[in-house]
């Protein structure tokens, strides 16, 4: 590559300067872009009500903001001071750094959705080590490394929720495929088995067919071609399911332009901001969420009873999550929110997230 | 030209096993995937022709997509042409930062856009935050664009080609055209040639930024949202494509219309692995593949073609 050789002698030297001011500046701007900081005012950093750092599996995703919106709520209300730390990009391994400096800034309660629930395991450790406790939700980790997993709704409800609809839509039976986040999406897969088993135990469901699972990576152009590509390589599909927003969002704009509109069914879970346009031009019928706002409500709450010692995780503990009232942890060290809404023309303009 | 035997073979094999592959719904489906990474590896071989590269695109190409939807929350009874002025004025703008940049500071390109790439990248990240764009804040008629066909061809397909031709035209024919490829053969002797390198180099980086803001406004057409990470990673796909399309890193070799042909290509193998079914990690390895055939494809020829000159010359002697 000549490119570097333009580099030599006495111009080294600068290109190397320009090289490190370029790299200091990408850090600070990356710094200011992921590094939310934003403390809400629930008390100073190091307060007596301690400190609680919230870590999605990647910012500037709206789906996380409503999450992390009533994380901050919650955290606000306990008196605790929160933060949010985080990549900007959702893969396996660029969420260690940031639980390292939650860590180091000794936060007392390290709330986390992981993209992988194992690469994040020892950092996870080590912060407990340092006395922090571990709240993983809306994708949980290893159940070794964390106190508490705050899930949004019982797993096996949004597997049957989304194969209940499928099921209406595409009127019992039929060829459908799975387009899912990433391969290693710990709730997409568990999401994903439950379906499998629901569909080989289930009379009602004997007609269905899952031809393929598909990953678009929650991005959107992947989605959009793997879309695309399903409809190409199984002309008899009937239906999509897809259990992530990105998903969802991607296959909808792909149907809504292509001959397939109205022809092969698609649900799955969406943001009703995203999927309105689709649900009123008639590509997408029926699709469900929980409401993202209280799962980080709730995460929050249950890092403040554990921070304080009223629960220890264990099986049957209960605390107060603030006007939602007192949740249970369940087995496993799982505590559930609330039901699945479904989202259909009647009632989607009803919410905004 | 390899790249369109390798492409025609790749279609031809593709549609042998899955002849769902041709179906006007899939050929329409090509041809709108194509369509976005066609004008940003023509506007990347604009830059590495001369010896330069701009890793910076992806970026470019966020901004502008993003600014469309900004644009048309604050002016939804704007015309659609309006839009296509701004987010070209837009990239272009981004464009000339690189190119002064480069020939000010004399420090490669690669160095100062990767730089620009992360500056670009984290001012859209400030400025956007977790908000998006959908396309159902658009005016329908410029969603429109990516749907709609004229004579079977999407109408951005036809921009697409339209672009290609123009820049083709421009490098083959026109004075400060062949001045780049001179550049990228080599500096010193463009400079003492009389060529006015600088002004050439700031030129090909502000095409190349006014080229990938079109794409920028198409992509806001054709996908579902904008937000602060559209486009990112985006920029090796793109040097990749033009590479594929037998355009040398090294500068003064290629043309515009081979980049757009590595553009196609790539983006077909996605689709022709998806239509295989053959699993989607291969996709990767297979890219990476055609990427060193290219390369040494294009080593052997230089050095035939060096071996060549050197036999007539000593004869001429």
């Amino acid at each position: 590559m000549k490119m570097f050789s333009q580099a030599s002698g006495r111009r080294s030297g600068r290109a190397v300067g320009a090289a490190v001011a370029a790299i200091a500046l990408s850090t600070a701007l990356a710094a200011c872009g992921s590094v939310g900081g934003e403390s809400s005012d629930g008390g100073d950093g190091g307060s007596d009500a301690g400190s609680i750092v919230f870590l999605p599996k990647q910012l500037n995703n709206p789906y996380t903001d409503v999450v992390l919106g009533g994380g901050e709520d919650g955290a606000a209300e306990t008196g605790m001071s929160a933060s949010v730390l985080g990549p900007l990009e959702a893969s396996a391994s660029a969420q260690v750094p940031f639980i390292e400096q939650a860590t180091q800034e000794q936060a007392s309660v390290i709330v986390i959705a992981a993209n992988d629930p194992d690469a994040v395991g020892p950092s996870l450790q080590a912060a407990r080590d340092a006395g922090a406790k571990i709240v993983a939700f809306d994708s949980d980790t290893n159940p070794d490394y964390r106190d508490l997993f705050v899930s949004q709704v019982e797993a096996k409800d949004v597997a049957l929720v989304q194969l209940e609809m499928i099921s209406e839509q595409i009127g019992g039976s039929g060829d459908v495929a799975i387009l899912s986040a990433t391969a290693t999406a710990t709730n997409q897969n568990e999401w994903i088995k439950f379906m499998e088993e629901e569909i080989d135990s289930n009379p009602d469901y004997s007609g269905i067919n899952i031809v393929t699972k598909v990953y678009g990576d929650d991005d959107a152009d992947k989605s959009f071609k793997e879309a695309q590509g399903l409809l190409q390589s199984y002309p008899d599909l009937k239906g999509i399911i897809s259990p992530t927003t990105v998903g969802i969002a991607a296959a909808a704009k792909y149907l809504s332009t292509s001959e397939y509109k109205g022809k092969v069914a698609l649900t799955g879970l969406g943001l009703p901001n995203e999927m309105r346009e689709f649900v009123k031009d008639g590509t997408v019928t029926e699709f469900a969420l929980w409401d993202p706002a209280q799962l980080g409500y709730v995460a929050a709450f249950a890092g403040k009873a554990l921070a304080d010692g009223d629960i220890t995780g264990a099986e049957g503990d209960t605390f107060e999550a603030g006007d939602l009232g007192e949740r249970e942890v369940g087995a496993d060290g799982i505590v559930i929110v609330g039901p699945p809404t479904k989202f259909n023309a009647d009632n989607i303009d009803d919410y905004d997230f | 030209m390899p790249v369109a035997v390798a492409l025609v073979t790749l279609i031809v094999v593709t549609w042998l096993i899955n002849d769902q592959f041709l179906s006007a719904q899939s050929v329409k489906d090509l041809m709108l995937n194509a369509t976005i990474l066609v004008i940003l590896a023509t506007a990347q071989a604009v830059v590495l022709i001369t010896r330069n590269v701009d890793l910076s695109v992806g970026a470019i190409l966020g901004m502008v997509a993003f600014s469309v939807g900004a644009f048309f929350e604050a002016a939804p009874q704007a015309p659609v042409a309006v839009i296509f002025v701004v987010g070209m004025l837009l990239g272009g703008l981004l464009g000339a930062v690189n190119g002064a940049l480069v020939t000010v500071a004399k420090v490669p390109a690669l160095v100062i856009t990767l730089g620009t790439m992360y500056a670009f990248r984290g001012i859209l990240s400030t400025w956007a935050g977790s908000k998006q764009y959908f396309s159902g804040d658009n005016p329908a008629s410029f969603g429109r664009l990516s749907v709609e066909t004229v004579l079977g061809l999407p109408i951005i397909t036809l921009i697409a080609l339209a672009v290609l031709a123009v820049v083709a035209v421009y490098l083959a024919f026109r004075r400060p055209g062949r001045d780049l490829y001179a550049i990228g053969s080599d500096p010193d002797a463009a400079k003492l040639f009389g060529i006015r390198v600088q002004a050439r180099v700031l030129l090909a980086f502000t095409a190349c930024g006014a080229l990938t803001g079109l794409a920028g406004v198409l992509y806001a057409s054709r996908y579902n949202s904008v937000g602060a990470l559209t486009g990112s990673g985006l920029e090796l796909d793109v040097v990749a494509a033009a590479v594929v399309g037998g355009v040398a890193i090294s500068g003064g070799v290629g043309t515009v219309v081979g980049a757009g042909l590595g553009a196609v290509l790539l983006s077909t193998i996605t689709s022709s692995l998806t239509a295989t079914r053959v699993d989607k990690f291969w996709q990767q390895a297979i890219v990476g593949v055609l990427i060193l055939a290219a390369v040494v494809v294009d080593r052997v020829t230089a050095i035939r073609r060096a071996n060549k000159l050197r036999v007539s010359e000593a004869r001429d002697d």
